[in-house]
């Protein structure tokens, strides 16, 4: 992980690449995410159907590959799906997934 | 039913007219003028007269898109939205071809009604997700999807 890398990864991002979060179809929240940072902070306040909307749709792992363009990240996005929480659990290992990676790219920054 | 405005007022010959054209509009001026007892060149005048006033917007067609083989949905989308972008907003929900209908209406907030056509949910949802929240002044969206229409119908002149 370069520093130009990590920087990259923690941009700002614009409107159209912002993370939305929904409830269900077409139900937006009101929630969004311009950054990694601010993602961290989003899965803390989001009600769970939201995170569970959004994991097994597999937007999560889209978003970190395709605009965040984080390969690490998104491979522990599918580990989380994998172990198949809901509820509370997921967000705390969605937290714990998200806070992890953002410690790691600040640090390598 | 007497209808008037400031504009353009209409007759019993109009709001006859109408009502007869809003049937079937594919009839000829003889036809509704022979149901009216007047002549086809007094339709016409009427009807160029209702065109020219804009009280007739257009002349189109209604598809069944079952027939056509055509799947689809359609959902009715409340937009809330900051009340400072709402018109921003709703100007540019109507751009999109995804929408049919946009209204505004304000009760406790401000909203945008929003009548959509997908192909299926990824389609509505991408639409949603893409295009419409994103959009500056949008505060949050709550979507229908409709499973079942019991009437759809026009307003219709009654004489």
């Amino acid at each position: 992980m370069t520093p130009s890398s990590s920087t990259r990864i923690l941009r700002e991002l614009s409107r159209k690449n912002a993370f939305y979060f929904f409830s269900s179809v077409g139900n937006y929240t009101g929630h969004r995410a311009m950054s990694l940072e601010e993602f961290a902070t989003k899965i803390r306040e989001v009600e769970t159907a939201s995170l569970e909307f959004h994991l097994y749709r597999g937007d999560f792992e889209k978003w970190a590959d395709e605009v965040l363009e984080d390969p690490e990240l998104t491979r522990r996005i599918s580990a989380v799906k994998l172990l198949e929480p809901t509820g509370n659990a997921l967000r705390d290992q969605m937290d714990f997934t998200i806070s992890k990676r953002l410690v790691e790219l600040k640090s390598s920054q | 039913m007497k209808l008037k405005n400031q504009v353009f007022s209409l007759d019993d010959l109009d709001l006859k007219i109408l009502h007869i054209i809003q049937e079937n509009s594919k009839q000829t001026y003889s036809e509704v003028g022979r149901q009216l007892g007047v002549a086809h060149s007094t339709v016409y005048d009427r009807i160029r007269k209702l065109e020219k006033s804009g009280v007739i917007k257009k002349w189109t067609v209604e598809l069944d898109l079952e027939t056509l083989g055509l799947n689809h949905i359609t959902a009715l989308m409340t937009v809330y939205t900051d009340p400072k972008e709402s018109e921003n907003v709703a100007k540019k929900l109507s751009d999109a071809k995804e929408v049919l209908e946009v209204s505004l209406s304000l009760s406790e907030e401000l909203l945008i009604l929003v009548k959509v056509l997908a192909n299926d949910q990824d389609e509505l949802h991408s639409f949603i997700a893409k295009k419409v929240a994103p959009l500056q002044g949008v505060l949050r969206i709550r979507t229908s999807i409709i499973t079942k229409k019991i009437k759809e119908e026009r307003f219709l002149i009654t004489t």
